[in-house]
Parts: structure tokens; C-alpha cells; sequence
């Protein structure tokens, strides 16, 4: 029916609305590539300017006084990140099992399946307020373990969605050759099927890994920041993404060249991770 | 076939109670945080609930010197960049998953998706610092003179052009939430049996007829879906907003004009709020911001599940 009205347009006609939908569509691919290299172009043109051997060792200078580096923010975004995947990777990870493994089908499994995919949704910042009630409030204190805790928790859906896909994808008759052979599920579970997922299961950490290492609002008031070294995980803790914030707000140019140079080196951070993460699974398929 | 996964009868020894336990209880913990995010949110802004109750969400006032706050402004600024955002990103989206799908040879196709994939991963604040530092001086000096030159008659383009402002963090909302709408457009297009295509290729149709009359059509479902995905991003992003908005409590007429949303005012505000009742509003606020998105992404999960159960059917 709908083909038939098709062909009673005049050939001609058809050709053009044909071309111009696909300049269109060409032109529309093209300026989403336009952005991103106009984007990469800027960062790493005004971060590689920034960057010098102070950047990397020294500490912040007070406001207005040029030199110095980021080094305890540096040092810190890494504690973070470590301490927030040692919390949210295990977590996850057995969610996902269990998802996967023994929860085909429940009604639990469902209401899980389907809170983790709004976890995934809620905004980043709401986990901040949520952490700083939680944790900032009680304790009186901003601290580097209410930062951790914020990314975790950011971590989290991300992995158990992951790690579910991924044992999905292991075929039923590795579980049953394992338990024919007399072995317990557990050990089915995590000799056999984790192995056979091992890949798809550390591409999903590391880019959730890239995924909270850039990331800022659930660190502005839990992690905070400081200009000075890390001394206990109690006290607010310098990282790179709040520092880029301050930094850019500021009227001094040299802090401003410096939140450059952090937003280089997070960008390059996350990048690398991201493409070090879909390259680990790439060699699996071939 | 036994299928192991369901049957009891392998599950009876101790180490498989205790990992079946281990694992459960993880899995809980995901149901158990949203509850307590919503629980912490309700109790730690109740002295903002009690002060203001509903009016709380029809004020435009904010003042943390007489201490009275209300939502509208925040909650305005938000929908507002979140519109501006999807009426830019879900055509542009839909023409890239065309181009992706329907045009590209499989070589440039992968080389722009992985394009697209990566704009998606690129953290939110270096978008800020691109668009305060970089993008919001190009606005200033040549697209805001530019709207004000053929559409200044439009109460939308007029006013001092600051280049930051709503349009400008509408735009770079934009930017971000392409590549959601055109990656999850592209997934949904790809699922179009390639013997219904082939069958309007056969009968004579061009590339375009097939796309509006085949491949659209049979996955309108999925672009509402994709959508909604980048509704739920676009409505919570913090820190690409805060750094472009300008931030000031106010409801213009004017795209130029500074303004703010729920998530800008909570990335502001939340460190200097020391009396108990502005720090209670400010997550009120979230708490607003929370359900809003809870809300959207729940319908788009309901959606999206519809669609996957009807096409397994």
C-alpha cells in the first residue's frame, strides 16, 4: 500500500529528496566529528601548555601567586578512584552473579534488573547530597572516603549491568560440564563461568573506572578539596576534577592555564582507559 | 535438558548456601540505595518541607539572606536547557544513526561510531571548561549578534549577549547527549530485519524512502526510547551547566540571560549553605531533581522493555 504511492512520484524528484537527505545526514555525521576534535584539539593544545615538572610534583600555590602544581590533586583523584573501584567491583560484581546466575526470572531479579538501570540514570550530583547527608554530616567533616564512597556508588549499576551481560553470554553447557564433574556451583561459578567472561567482565570495570575518574559533582561537597597533601582519608582530599572547577572559576590566569592542564590530564586519563577497555574485549572476538 | 541455573536440586552444599547468600545480599544493595536516597533525601530536607511546604515548588524567590527559598527558577532552568538540548540533539542524532546505518560504507561507519562513543566519554566538566572558555566567547561575538540580527524581534534572542547564558548551556547539552540519541538510534535501526529493507530496495525505492518508510517506521518505538535516555542525561548534568549558565535565580524570557537549574544552584550553593534551613532546601531541591529523572527514567525502562518483549513475541 504505502510502496504504491511511492511510485507514482515523478523519478527525478525522488532522486533529489534522496541526495539531499543524505548530504544531510553525511553533513550532520560530520559535525558531531567536527566537535569532538575541535574539543580534543583545545584541551590538549592549552593542557600541554600547562604542563611542566612542577605541575606534576609541586603543591598548589596560594591564590594569585603563579607556579606550583597539583600534585596532591593528582595523587588523590587516584586514591579515590582505587578505593571507590575496591568498594563498588566486588559489590557489583556478585550482584551481577547473582542476577545472572540464580535469579533468572524472579520477581527480585526483575525489581533489580530494573533499579539498577534508574541507578545508572540518576544524576551524579543527587549521589553527592545523598553521601553528604550520609556521611559529610555525621562525621562533621568532608573527607576522601565520603569522595570514595560517592564513586562507588556511581560504580556500581554500571558493573552489575556489565557483569551480568557478560555471564549471559557464557554458554549453559560450561555450568553443566563443571557440575557433571561433581564441582559446586560456587566454584562452577567463579573457576568456570568467570573465566570464560573474564574479558567482557574487565571491560565493564575499566570503563566504569573511566567513567567516575572524570567525574566532579559527586566530589564537590564529599571529597572537597585542599591544597595540601593527603594525610588521613578523614579530612577533605585534593583531586583533579574539583581543582579544574576552582581553578576555572578563579580571575588568575596561571590557575586558569593549570585547570587546563588537569582537564588534559583527566581527559587523556579516561580516554585511554576507554579505548584500553573496548581493546581487551576486541581481542577476545578475533 | 536440565537447565542448572534453575534447578535446586544442585544448590546443597554449605559453600554454595553461603555464595548464593553472598550474592543476594549484593543484589539487594542496589533497591536498598535508591531507598535510602530517597529516604535521606525526604528526612534531610524536612525542616524545607515543613517551612515551605507545596509552595516550595511554585516560588520563584531565593534568597539565603531572609532565608526563604522556592524551586521554580531552579526547576524552570532546568526543563528549559533540557528542551533547547533535545530539540537540537534528537534530529541531529537521528541524521547521524542514518548516515551510520544507512549510508556509511562498514569502515566509516565503525571510525564515526567509536567518534561518537568517544564524545560520550569525555567528563562532563571538560565540556564546561570548552564551553566557558572556548565556546561562550564565539556565542558572545558572533551567534547571540547573529539571533539578535534576524530574530531580534523574538523576545527569545534579545538582550545583553554575554555568551554564557540558557542558550549556551542548552547547546552544549546538546553536545553531550548526541551521542546517546544517535548510538542507541543506531542499535535500534541495525534491528530492522535486512530482508524487509532488501524488499523495498527491490521494488525501486531510494535510500531516503526506504529510511522514511521501513526503517523509521519500524523503529519509532526504540527513537522514543532513545530519547527519553537522553532526557534522563540531559535533566541531571551538572558541571558542563554550571560552568556556562551563568547562574542567577531568575526566570527570563530571553535565552541570552543568566540563569540556573536544579543541578547548577546544588554545584554553587551547597558548600556556603550554613544555616540548617537553607542547606535543608538545597536538597529539597535534589530531592526534586531526583524524582524528576527517577520519573523520566522509569517510563523510558517501562518503554524500552515494552518494545524488547514485543519484538522477542
Amino acid at each position: 500500500m504505502h510502496m504504491e504511492k511511492l511510485h507514482i512520484r515523478p523519478l527525478k524528484r525522488r532522486h533529489i529528496t534522496d541526495y539531499t537527505v543524505k548530504v544531510i545526514s553525511t553533513v550532520g555525521a560530520l559535525v558531531g566529528l567536527f566537535f569532538l576534535t575541535w574539543i580534543l584539539y583545545e584541551v590538549t593544545l592549552r593542557g600541554l601548555m600547562a604542563l611542566n615538572w612542577a605541575f606534576f610534583t609541586e603543591l598548589p600555590s596560594p591564590p594569585g601567586v603563579t607556579g606550583g602544581g597539583v600534585a596532591n590533586a593528582i595523587l588523590g583523584t587516584v586514591i579515590i578512584t582505587i578505593l571507590a573501584a575496591i568498594m563498588g567491583t566486588p559489590l557489583g560484581i556478585l550482584a551481577g552473579v547473582f542476577l545472572a546466575e540464580f535469579g533468572k526470572g524472579s520477581k527480585f531479579s526483575s525489581l533489580v534488573r530494573f533499579m539498577t538501570n534508574i541507578l545508572i540514570g540518576v544524576p551524579s550530583i543527587i549521589v553527592g547530597v545523598f553521601v553528604y547527608t550520609l556521611i559529610v554530616a555525621p562525621m562533621k567533616s568532608f573527607s576522601g572516603l565520603a569522595g570514595a564512597v560517592s564513586l562507588a556508588i556511581i560504580m556500581l549499576p554500571v558493573i552489575v549491568r556489565t557483569t551480568e551481560d557478560m555471564l549471559n553470554m557464557v554458554p549453559n553447557s560450561l555450568r553443566e560440564s563443571g557440575l557433571a564433574l561433581g564441582v559446586s556451583r560456587w566454584q562452577v561459578t567463579l573457576q568456570i563461568v568467570f573465566k570464560a567472561a573474564r574479558s567482557g567482565m574487565l571491560t565493564g570495570i575499566l570503563l566504569a573506572v573511566a567513567r567516575v575518574s572524570g567525574e566532579t559533582a559527586p566530589l564537590l561537597f564529599t571529597a572537597m578539596n585542599s591544597s595540601y597533601w593527603l594525610t588521613s582519608l578523614n579530612e577533605p582530599t585534593a583531586n583533579l576534577t574539583v581543582t579544574i572547577f576552582n581553578y576555572a572559576m578563579s580571575p588568575y590566569a596561571d590557575w586558569q592555564a593549570k585547570a587546563w592542564g588537569a582537564s588534559l590530564l583527566i581527559m587523556a586519563a579516561v580516554l585511554a582507559l576507554n579505548i584500553f577497555a573496548r581493546l581487551v574485549t576486541r581481542k577476545k572476538v578475533t | 535438558m536440565v537447565n542448572p541455573r534453575k534447578n535446586r536440586r544442585y544448590q546443597h552444599n554449605k559453600g554454595d548456601l553461603f555464595f548464593k547468600g553472598l550474592a543476594l545480599l549484593c543484589a539487594a544493595s542496589v533497591p536498598l540505595l535508591m531507598a535510602g536516597i530517597l529516604a535521606q533525601l525526604i528526612s534531610s530536607s524536612s525542616l524545607s518541607l515543613k517551612e515551605f511546604g507545596f509552595g516550595f515548588l511554585t516560588s520563584q524567590e531565593w534568597n539565603p539572606v531572609t532565608e526563604v527559598f522556592g524551586a521554580l527558577s531552579s526547576t524552570f532552568g532546568t526543563i528549559v536547557s533540557t528542551l533547547i538540548a533535545m530539540i537540537i540533539a534528537v534530529p541531529l542524532g537521528l541524521v547521524i544513526a542514518v548516515f551510520l546505518v544507512e549510508l556509511a560504507p562498514p569502515k566509516i561507519s565503525a571510525f564515526f561510531g567509536g567518534a561518537v562513543e568517544l564524545l560520550a566519554a569525555i567528563p562532563s566538566i571538560i565540556y564546561g571548561m570548552w564551553g566557558l572558555f572556548i565556546f561562550a566567547p564565539i556565542m558572545a561575538d558572533h551567534v547571540q549578534p547573529f539571533l539578535d540580527k534576524y530574530f531580534g524581534f523574538l523576545p527569545l534572542f534579545q538582550g545583553a549577549k554575554m555568551g554564557i547564558g540558557m542558550l549556551t548551556a542548552g547547546l552544549i547539552l546538546a553536545l553531550m547527549i548526541l551521542p546517546y540519541i544517535s548510538s542507541v538510534s543506531r542499535d535500534v535501526f541495525n534491528m530492522v530485519p535486512t530482508v524487509v529493507k532488501e524488499a523495498a530496495y527491490g521494488q525501486g525505492a531510494t535510500t531516503w524512502e526506504v529510511t522514511r518508510a521501513v526503517v523509521l517506521r519500524y523503529s519509532l518505538r526504540g527513537i522514543v526510547g532513545a530519547a527519553f535516555l537522553g532526557l534522563g542525561r540531559a535533566l541531571g548534568e551538572t558541571m558542563a551547566v554550571t560552568f556556562v549558565i551563568g547562574n542567577s535565580h531568575r526566570i527570563s524570557a530571553s535565552l541570552f540571560a543568566s540563569s540556573n537549574s536544579i543541578a547548577s544552584t546544588l554545584a554553587n550553593e551547597f558548600t556556603e549553605a550554613v544555616e540548617p534551613l537553607y542547606l535543608s532546601s538545597l536538597v529539597e531541591l535534589g530531592l526534586v531533581l531526583f524524582l524528576i529523572t527517577v520519573g523520566f527514567q522509569s517510563m523510558a525502562q517501562v518503554w524500552l522493555w515494552s518494545i524488547r518483549k514485543k519484538l522477542a513475541d
